[in-house]
């Protein structure tokens, strides 16, 4: 049984309808990736996991059906959701981030311990603890955030579009933490990218979306391989 | 030179008040960007309910605590019930909600009280304290150290606990609040209740001084105004800096300035507004509003 099992989710904003009943699953300790265009609805299918969206299907988390559930229902289930834009609280410092980041997880442990992660994963916001978030450059609130959903020891992370509007050296350090993390932390992952090739070297299944359906899905070596994938989304 | 340094004092303590009012406007203010107009009567509800609990013949720090109780469940209860069903509605209708709430209040509070002055007692001794060659009132000393001590308690609130942080998270970024499992309209309700309590607080302190009546908050209210337009409304340390500079500007002027006496007292503050949203809109510590169109 695959953690997160999504069937046929529709989701709209007022009248426009964006998504056309999607389904995909997300298996226990993989990085599964939702590629696709902007405007495709990865950043809603997202957005409705978590109950940020009015939505009709299907979603189960570990079995349960959590589908309607109040964003922060959700989120104490240990769903961390590193949202797109970076979620980032600038007029709190750093560890006061991180902080928030443990507001609501139900698995016990010590706070002072899950900082000392958090800070082992992404040293720079170590240096920067006591500064406020706002000052950090856009990689590091972008790893600030990751490290945010970190802190709910989750089960699952959904990662929104963390290559966005950063240099590709600093999005590849990102990937990395991520990869090891899930293989350290034992967290599944759902990444939702534009940046098809980054994401495909990630993750071990991958779905593409266009104009709120799945089009298409498979392991990530064969959507790679795959000639409308490679000249659309790869451009090679 | 003895007349002055008893004028700071006494305005200091005034001040005091002022800046507690201030502080429950913008703590609502920074958390739902709204500025309740109703806050001075809530204020002077609550101590209207601690002047029934002492007339009942409960001793004054006892009606005190209860006071700061039943005005935080209150202001919990107000934001649940009427706040609530406006929230995300446009400015305009919110600010007509607090106007409404103010006129209940006061209406209510004139039902039930009337609205002939009372006296309300001080805690503190009548007889004045002497330092040196300068005697200064003991309320003035008292209410500005209670007031002193309840701001002293909040910033330790705010600054150091979970419950605090998550409050001025939920202020600050609502759909990251909610990602972090932050309940956030019940952080907003209990803003609301502290509102209160700071507020009830600043009315027993007052009450003696401007004596008990619904409308004894107008003119405080007003104060506070000048007290968070001065400070920054973004800025709650600002606030209560504003209020107590207006205090102590307000008494000087008074004293100094023969043509403003005590009649033009509430002018002076009016023209502060005037002046600072001329020169210096966002306030001395406030940061300017940037909205992203």
């Amino acid at each position: 049984m695959a953690l997160l099992e999504v069937k046929d989710l529709e989701a709209q904003y007022g009248w426009t309808k964006v998504l056309h009943g999607v389904s995909f699953d997300v298996e226990e300790g993989g990085i599964t990736t939702i590629l696709g265009a902007n405007g495709a609805g990865k950043t809603t299918t997202l957005r409705a996991v978590c109950g940020m969206v009015k939505t009709r299907g299907g979603v189960r988390f570990d079995g349960r059906s959590i589908a309607g559930r109040a964003t922060e229902d959700v989120v104490r289930l240990g769903i961390a959701h590193v949202p797109e834009g970076r979620g980032t609280f600038v007029n709190l410092t750093v560890e006061e981030n991180l902080r928030l980041g443990a507001y609501a997880r139900s698995r016990g442990g010590s706070l002072a311990e899950d900082l000392q992660t958090a800070y082992k994963y992404f040293p720079v916001l170590a240096e920067r603890r006591a500064q406020l978030a706002g000052t950090l450059s856009g990689g590091e609130q972008q790893m600030l955030a990751v490290a945010r959903g970190l802190m709910l020891r989750p089960r699952l992370l959904l990662l929104d579009e963390p290559s966005l509007g950063l240099a590709p050296l600093v999005v590849r350090e990102i990937f990395r933490i991520v990869r090891t993390i899930n293989q350290e932390q034992r967290v599944s992952v759902l990444l939702v990218e534009q940046n098809a090739a980054m994401a495909l070297r990630l993750a071990d299944r991958a779905y593409l979306m266009e104009t709120g359906r799945v089009v298409m899905s498979g392991s990530a070596a064969e959507l790679r391989e795959h000639d409308t994938v490679r000249r659309a989304y790869l451009g090679y | 030179m003895d007349i002055l340094i008893q004028q700071v004092v006494s305005g200091l303590a005034t001040g005091g008040i002022y800046g507690s009012v201030a502080l429950a406007l913008v703590m609502i203010y920074q958390a739902t960007d709204v500025v309740n107009y109703a806050q001075g009567e809530m204020a002077m509800f609550s101590t209207y309910l601690a002047w029934t609990m002492l007339n009942a013949g409960v001793p004054y720090w006892l009606a005190f605590a209860a006071t700061l109780v039943v005005s935080f469940v209150l202001g919990v209860a107000i934001e649940r019930i009427v706040i609530r069903p406006v929230e995300g509605a446009p400015v305009l209708t919110i600010v007509i909600v607090c106007i409404g709430l103010l006129v209940i209040l006061n209406s209510v509070a004139g039902w039930i009280y009337s609205y002939i002055q009372k006296p309300f007692p001080s805690p503190f001794p009548p007889k004045p304290i002497r330092v040196g060659n300068i005697y200064f009132g003991a309320h003035d000393i008292g209410a500005l150290a209670v007031t002193l001590l309840v701001l002293a308690g909040l910033y330790v609130f705010f600054r150091f606990t979970t419950l605090g942080l998550a409050m001025r998270a939920a202020a600050q970024n609502p759909v990251s609040s909610r990602l972090c499992g932050i309940r956030v309209g019940w952080m907003l309700a209990i803003g609301w209740g502290l509102a209160a309590l700071v507020g009830a607080v600043a009315g027993m302190m007052v009450a003696p001084i401007v004596f008990l009546d619904p409308n004894m908050m107008a003119g405080i209210l007003i104060y506070a105004f000048a007290s968070a337009t001065l400070g920054g409304f973004t800025s709650p340390g600002g606030a209560v800096l504003g209020g107590l500079i207006v205090g102590v500007i307000e008494n000087l002027a008074g004293t100094y300035v023969h043509f403003i006496g005590t009649e033009l007292k509430l002018t002076v503050a009016l023209a502060l507004i005037l002046i600072v949203l001329l020169v210096r809109p966002s306030g001395l510590f406030g940061r300017a509003a940037i909205h992203r169109v």
